[in-house]
């Protein structure tokens, strides 16, 4: 199989946010079949001063290498994919995401995160998010492998 | 590899191939016996039963777990006590009728969440001490074993022919099978029953089987180890971790059992059905957090694993070289860590069990063998880790690649490295005095860092050599300290003193001169001299934190009891100090890491749905500590006699030795010792060894009374009655039994301390029956 070069990842533009926490809504929806938002989307927004800031995986790749079972791969499409099925829960993805971007919610022991699936983007009211292809070789990170570095 | 990111199925280890013919393996297969089971959940960690197997009258039973079990025992290695206690007589020995085989697992083994949950505790009578040798092993046996639905397998009796045990956990079943075909060794017999038992031929499919096997090596010598495997779905073989010391592959292969498979279907992260998983995963992801940030400035075991304690070891003068003569050499750097890096394969998630992000268990891949009949080969090797480099220095092997031969064939052949390593240093230093020599060796030259020598030693024990060397040194080191001694070879006292093993057991890879807490942490210990009771080297010679005896007792106290505590739940112990928060230097108790006592207290309340405080955690291990070491005396032994350590271990016992550290030697006459420099200049070494000799000697005498006392045992190491009854251990056999003890050594007047106090210096307690009046 031919290595994916490029990926689509959320770019997020805090002028035109008004925090209305539609993008996590349907991100939870996504996820879990539900509105509630809360811990539950993997697109997270926060009031950063006057403007907002976005949360959310960028697609760099550090957890495929964690996982001691082989659920996180590089889909055809470039994006960072958890399979919940092969999951078994460990968490080592959660606890060495560099930017805390792999979730769990309580509703279950497997964590979660961004596919680039762009529900978020659709349910912007205000057009604040959208996807952009980037190259992968120009995001990806391995996670560290020598001795005192 | 060093890339990362590549897709599981892309990697590539480029080690020899192996086709099997699976089909004709399995016409080797005859069930003996079989057993259906019915599938129940695990409850808060719990399978509330044990797996009995009778390998004589093929007997197969459930046997239930009560609450009071629970309550006394807790679980894992707890289990295997209480177990053997009613399964065995005093007068069992390793190859008995009766002496059974047992692996435990633990209320938390087998969680996802928290590093280092997937401990299996095995226990026997080993062959090399005669009393109760308990080991602990990671690899995916013990969560199987559990989430198939049992929380111990215990087998007893002997097969008449070379079988497998079978937990299914998929079908729900348990057979035993004849295996005539399959070969011993485990690193092919691992391979071969993985695919045979695999449902599918995938990867992911033969991941969800555990095999427990040897090799010939156990056959024929008292050091077998069980390897457990965990199929690695990126290297696509099955590594394995070993279950090493006290022989317990030894008794596997005696029972003729070639291996135990257990499968499972399907587990989850939550499969153990916890009370409370979001603390476990709360719990679990702030210590992988704290592993991702701090392991690199700390112990870098996720790149090099334990055998970053090498350059340690070396600088502290602790690291055993030449039969643990010295504490260093200047051809250490050779065989530091950062050596085998070179070598390890990088950027694969290496825990033995899943979710162990410490990764500690590294392999060299694609490592041509370089004798013996694998000769040419390309194998993965699993470690080597600390103790095994260790070994290599101790022999005097400083080529990292005639480590790693030594390795793989110790792990296939099914010795432990460390019972085998510190024996050939031994045998190799006898050697050097020509108290052994080529003739008495069966032709071979066992000089230090002859590494061909010691691999040929391997390839004879494996091939099962009748040779009188080969026959009494694969027993180990207290049966060749007997056959010199019977032979008149060479000097007794000089024999005893540096043959280092204590009750039977080959020392682990430590030198304990400088410190006297450490030396009772190896003596004052159940199953023999290993560091998994108590590591203290720091705290007591380099931080001087615990300068008096009862300083030394309590840590002699509070340490075992901590680390016996991980063997009972199924845990490894090394996330526990191995990882320190940022902050832990700060605290009232550094040396016991306070914040991840309460993690664990935290993960097991989160299972049981107990509430459970830190001191009750210690309670549950001192229940089990005092019962091993009751029934350690129930079988003859666990006295002060048995708790004697080589004089090695204490202090210097050559004078090439006491040379090699003259400055210090010297000062510690003059600093302890109150002599004058004057006197100390004019003194011959010998002299001067012959004062350390009683002094030491003496200090390690103080030190068992002072630890005695703190246990609550007699002046002569028996756990009295009354102590059990505090315990809540109350099985009148067992305080009876207890009771005659002591009573007979009160008799033989053996109830006195054992150091030589001078005026100005008191035992424990005036009252050598202190007990009585509790």
């Amino acid at each position: 199989m031919e290595k994916p070069k490029t990926v689509k990842i959320l770019k997020f533009h805090p002028k035109r946010c008004n925090g209305c926490l539609e993008c996590e809504k349907a991100c939870s929806m996504v996820h879990f079949k539900t509105k509630k938002g809360g811990e539950q989307p993997a697109i997270r927004i926060f009031k950063k001063g006057n403007s907002y800031q976005m949360h959310v995986c960028d697609q760099r790749g550090l957890c495929i290498d964690m996982c001691p079972v082989g659920a996180i791969t590089r889909k055809k499409n470039g994006i960072v994919w958890l399979d919940k099925n092969t999951c078994i829960g460990c968490q080592a993805c959660v606890g060495f995401c560099p930017i805390n971007a792999m979730r769990k919610s309580k509703a279950r022991i497997e964590p979660f995160k961004c596919i680039s699936c762009g529900a978020c983007v659709r349910a912007c009211p205000e057009n604040a998010l959208e996807l952009v292809e980037v190259k992968i070789a120009g995001i990806r990170e391995v996670v560290y492998h020598k001795p005192g570095v | 590899m060093v890339d990362g990111q590549i897709p599981v199925e892309q990697y590539k280890t480029n080690n020899t191939k192996h086709k099997w013919d699976i089909k004709k393996l399995r016409s080797g297969h005859k069930i003996l016996a079989e057993y259906n089971y019915k599938k129940r959940e695990l409850q808060r960690g719990y399978a509330n039963r044990t797996l009995y197997v009778n390998l004589s009258t093929r007997q197969i039973k459930e046997k239930p777990i009560t609450e009071d079990m629970k309550k006394k025992f807790t679980g894992g290695r707890g289990f295997g006590l209480k177990l053997l206690w009613d399964s065995i007589k005093p007068t069992t020995r390793w190859n008995s009728e009766e002496n059974e085989l047992i692996i435990t697992t633990g209320p938390l083994c087998g969680i996802t969440q928290y590093p280092g949950s997937g401990k299996s505790l095995c226990l026997t009578i080993s062959p090399s001490t005669n009393i109760i040798c308990d080991s602990n092993v990671g690899g995916f046996f013990g969560p199987y074993l559990k989430f198939a639905g049992f929380d111990a397998l215990e087998i007893q009796g002997k097969a008449k022919e070379d079988v497998v045990v079978v937990v299914d956990g998929e079908k729900a079943k348990i057979t035993i099978e004849t295996a005539s075909k399959e070969e011993t060794n485990s690193h092919l017999l691992n391979e071969q029953l993985t695919h045979m038992y695999a449902t599918e031929d995938t990867d992911k499919s033969r991941q969800k089987i555990s095999v427990v096997s040897t090799g010939t090596g156990a056959e024929h010598s008292w050091w077998g180890c069980l390897n457990f495997s965990f199929y690695d779905i990126r290297r696509k073989t099955p590594r394995m971790k070993q279950a090493g010391r006290g022989g317990l592959g030894t008794v596997l292969r005696d029972k003729k059992i070639k291996a135990i498979v257990a499968k499972v279907d399907k587990f989850t992260g939550v499969s153990n059905n916890p009370a409370n998983p979001d603390t476990l995963t709360q719990v679990g992801t702030k210590l992988h957090k704290e592993i991702r940030d701090l392991d690199r400035h700390q112990c870098n075991m996720r790149t090099v694993g334990t055998g970053h304690l090498v350059e340690i070891m070396d600088a502290y003068d602790l690291l055993p070289t030449e039969n643990y003569r010295f504490g260093s050499s200047p051809k250490a750097s050779k065989i530091y860590s950062t050596e085998f890096y070179k070598l390890f394969t990088k950027i694969i998630p290496d825990g033995c069990w899943h979710g162990c992000t410490m990764a500690c268990s590294k392999t060299v891949d694609g490592f041509t063998v370089m004798t013996g009949p694998y000769k040419g080969q390309k194998v993965t090797v699993d470690g080597p880790e600390y103790e095994t480099i260790a070994c290599g220095s101790n022999m005097s092997l400083w080529d990292p690649l005639w480590i790693l031969e030594f390795n793989f064939y110790c792990d296939t052949y099914g010795l432990d490295t460390i019972s085998t390593g510190t024996a050939i240093a031994f045998y190799m230093e006898m050697y050097e005095y020509d108290t052994l020599n080529k003739d008495r060796c069966d032709g071979l030259e066992l000089r230090f860092g002859n590494a061909k020598a010691v691999l040929e030693f391997l390839h004879r024990i494996a091939r099962g050599d009748k040779g009188d060397f080969i026959q009494v040194a694969s027993k180990g080191v207290r049966r060749v300290k007997d056959w010199i001694i019977k032979n008149d070879w060479g000097d007794k006292q000089l024999v005893e003193d540096t043959g280092m093993e204590s009750k039977g057991l080959e020392y682990s890879e430590y030198v304990t001169k400088e410190s006297l807490a450490m030396q009772g942490g190896y003596g004052l210990t159940l199953k023999g001299p290993q560091h998994d009771e108590a590591w203290l080297i720091f705290m007591d010679m380099v931080n001087n934190a615990i300068p008096t005896f009862e300083d030394k007792a309590e840590a002699l106290h509070y340490f075992p009891m901590w680390r016996t505590w991980f063997g009972l739940n199924g845990l490894c112990k090394l996330p526990w100090n191995d990882i320190e928060p940022a902050n832990n230097a700060e605290t009232d108790e550094p040396a016991k890491v306070p914040e991840h006592v309460q993690n664990y207290v935290d993960i097991q309340n989160a299972v049981t749905g107990w509430n459970v405080d830190k001191k009750e955690l210690i309670l549950q291990s001192e229940r089990c500590y005092n019962w091993q070491r009751a029934m350690n005396v129930w079988m003859g032994r666990g006295r002060r006699k048995d708790d004697w350590i080589p004089y090695r271990s204490m202090g210097p016992a050559t004078e090439k030795e006491y040379l090699s550290r003259k400055k210090r030697y010297d000062e510690q006459l003059v600093e302890k010792l109150g002599l004058s420099k004057k006197e100390v200049e004019n003194m011959m070494v010998k002299e001067k060894i012959k004062i350390l000799y009683d002094y030491r000697r003496d200090q390690y005498q103080k030190l068992a009374d002072a630890v005695y006392y703190r246990r609550g045992w007699t002046p002569n190491g028996i756990p009295t009655p009354q102590k059990m009854k505090q315990l809540g251990m109350d099985d009148p056999k067992m305080l009876r039994m207890l009771q005659k003890k002591i009573d007979e050594d009160e008799k033989a007047g053996l109830n006195k301390w054992g150091g030589k106090y001078k005026k100005d210096e008191k035992p424990p307690s005036n009252d050598p029956r202190y007990w009585e009046k509790w």
